[in-house]
């Protein structure tokens, strides 16, 4: 639990314009309020269940497994659920949010376009307006899911600032909040920006991480031995990790984007490269320069394209809880191609970071281990960028 | 003492009929190398404050105007080094009291404690940083005490009366009402002036420590008249800015700047 002025150790906070504080107040009251509300949690298990399709399989991959030739390794199969990303288990969370709080118009910016899909598909399951802020760059690089939020009645903002990528889409999705506090809704699909968000955002994740811890007791008998998940804002590594951070023989692994290199400029390694700083409303480790200006994130996932990290993964790395490591774009790609080639899977370029990362870890296991690793979103949606590399 | 004072004094010495004016510019904007003699004639034109901002690569509380200025101010090289140098060297000519105006990552980056002693030594009297409000971070409030550098905080229209207090009681120098909520530049004066009258009763009702400026979408004298009727005076900021990026490419465009001003102060330049 974040403490009362929402910080994990030093991290987090609410770091933001004054007009956004009545907000945030009524947020995490309305948040507080429903975590133990069982007409709440009713409806949105139900959701998850049956429009999500949840719970997910935790697939073996025995293919995988034998060309590694050591642990069992597992994927939780979030790529299956409805829209193709874990994102629509937070977007579903907090929009129920919204329409209990009387929010009419809900905003949320996107990266990978996933969480964009997500909320614009939960909108149109609820019939509320829905504006979704991109960066310029992002729209090109992930058309496909430009054209899906459209159909979903959407409204795609272009973002021309900076980078053109996430971060500069929080950035507007702050300024329309500041601008439309009394009726907007925003939600944020990572576990970043100010309390109480990454709380909640992790709280809608856990179920990955509670389903996993059952599933492997039900398939294996016992709790992983390593679980693996990529880091973005770090969502879906928080919310396969938080169940399991109590149990101290998993071990968890976090991987970032090493985009061309984190010895180059060109990267998104932000727990690897970055210090600590504000961005977004939160303390947390950041991508800057000497002088504190944000600096550019890159990397070929436009969904970990992101100069900033979840509050609460910051506070994990320092503790050394979780294990932080990174993989450049060309290790993703062949990510992406090997779990293609073994698995008849095919992963999201962000997914393909943690997959890269099995290279590193699978010669350190044991056979009668086994890893889990998030198979946190599908990749058609990356298949322009990949097809440039095959 | 010596810097509380300098805006004590300001507001102080006001006559009753007298509204103080306070103006943001961007630190380096259009170039740095003018910056110093942009602020003298800003204040030979009848500016009382000067709000010096420290641009910031992602400031998510301003509009394109200022997004655009800071941009420009990094391109050139603009930092907090150069900003105390900038400061230093007005002090040297003149005692208007210099507010710095900016996000809180590039300050903590630098070292709180060095950029207070920096900023003090330099001759700043206030900042304001609209992604630290008070309670959130305690620390820069209490270096504020410290250096003698007053911690100006803002109220929005929807902050509870309750917080207003709260907020008064953190300010020092003045508390800045923003008459809308929005980013800065984004909406006219004349829109704004209908909605704000029980807005500023609410303001004045809770804030009794401080003098009151209010700011964000003054764009012209008249503009400034209706909205700050009732505090002691108003901030422009966009409006300025948007105007030196229209004329910024003449030879004369600090003189030009000046006439600007002096209309925005008293209706005529
Ligand atoms: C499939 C997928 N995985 C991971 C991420 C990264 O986000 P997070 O770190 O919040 O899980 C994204 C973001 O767009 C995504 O689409």
């Amino acid at each position: 639990m974040p403490n009362s002025r929402g910080f994990f150790g030093n991290y987090g906070g609410r770091y933001v314009p004054e007009i956004l504080l009545p907000a945030l107040d009524d947020l995490n009251k309305a948040f507080s309020e429903v975590r133990n509300d069982k007409t709440f949690q009713k409806e949105y298990h139900g959701l998850l269940q049956e429009y999500v399709g949840r719970e997910t399989p935790l697939t073996y991959a025995g293919r995988l497994t034998e060309h590694f030739g050591k642990a069992r390794i597992y994927l939780k199969r979030e790529d299956l659920c409805h829209t193709g990303a874990h994102k629509i288990n937070n977007a579903i969370g907090q929009v129920l949010l919204a329409r209990k709080m009387g929010k009419t118009r809900i905003i949320a910016e996107t990266g990978a376009g996933q969480h964009g899909v997500a909320t614009a598909t939960v909108c149109a399951h609820f019939g509320m307006s829905c504006i979704i802020y991109m960066g310029a760059e992002d729209i090109s690089r992930q058309k496909l899911n430009v054209d899906r939020m459209h159909l979903l009645g959407a409204e795609v903002r272009p973002v021309k600032s900076g980078a053109q990528t996430l971060s500069n889409a929080i950035n507007e999705a702050i300024r329309d909040w500041v601008s439309n506090v009394d009726n907007t809704f925003y939600i944020i699909g990572s576990a970043v920006g100010p309390h109480p968000y990454p709380y909640m955002v992790r709280e809608f994740q856990s179920v990955i991480g509670r389903e996993t811890m059952d599933q492997s007791l039900r398939q294996e008998g016992r709790l992983p031995d390593h679980v693996l998940a990529c880091v973005g804002g770090g969502s879906n590594a928080i919310g396969i990790f938080y169940p399991m951070l109590d149990h101290q023989n998993v071990m968890l692994y976090g991987i970032e984007a090493a985009g061309e290199g984190v010895k180059t400029p060109r990267h998104a390694a932000t727990l690897t490269g970055g210090l600590p700083g504000i961005l977004h409303g939160s303390l947390s480790y950041l991508l800057q320069t000497q002088q504190g200006q944000i600096a550019e994130a890159h990397s070929v996932s436009a969904g970990l394209d992101y100069p900033g990290v979840g509050p609460e993964h910051s506070f994990l790395c320092d503790s050394g809880r979780v294990t932080y490591a990174s993989v450049t774009d060309e290790e993703a790609i062949e990510g992406v191609r090997l779990l293609s080639s073994k698995e008849g899977i095919i992963p999201a370029l962000e997914t393909a970071h943690a997959i890269a990362y099995l290279k590193v870890l699978m010669p350190t296991t044991e056979t009668s281990e086994f890893v889990v690793i998030n198979c946190s979103g599908r990749g058609d949606k990356d298949m322009e960028t990949i097809s440039k590399f095959i | 003492m010596k810097k509380l004072g300098r805006l004590k004094k300001l507001f102080e010495n006001r006559g009753s009929e007298q509204k103080i004016m306070s103006l943001f510019i961007t630190a380096g904007y259009p170039d740095p190398g003018s910056t110093v003699e942009l602020i003298r004639e800003l204040e030979s034109s009848g500016a009382d404050i000067i709000e010096l901002g420290m641009p910031f690569s992602d400031p998510l509380a301003d509009g394109p105007t200022i997004q655009h200025a800071s941009k420009i101010a990094l391109e050139k090289g603009v930092h907090l080094d150069i900003i105390f140098d900038m400061v230093s060297e007005i002090r040297d000519q003149s005692d208007i009291p210099i507010v710095l105006m900016g996000y809180i990552n590039p300050v903590l980056k630098y070292g709180l404690e060095a950029f207070f002693l920096k900023a003090s030594r330099a001759g700043v009297d206030g900042i304001i940083l609209p992604d630290v409000p008070p309670g959130e971070f305690p620390e820069v409030e209490s270096l504020c005490m410290k250096h003698d550098i007053a911690p100006i905080f803002l109220v929005a229209p929807n902050t509870p009366e309750e917080r207003m207090r709260m907020i008064d009681k953190s300010s020092r120098g003045f508390v800045y009402c923003v008459s809308v909520t929005g980013v800065t530049g984004a909406r006219d004066g004349s829109e704004v002036s209908q909605s704000v009258g029980k807005f500023i009763d609410k303001v004045r009702n809770n804030v009794k420590n401080n003098p009151i400026l209010i700011g964000f979408g003054i764009r012209t004298h008249q503009d400034a008249m209706a909205i700050s009727r009732g505090v002691d005076g108003f901030i422009v900021g966009s409006a300025l800015i948007d105007y030196i990026r229209s004329v910024s490419d003449q030879e004369d465009w600090i003189k030009k700047t000046g006439d600007f001003v002096r209309k925005l102060k008293y209706g005529t330049s």
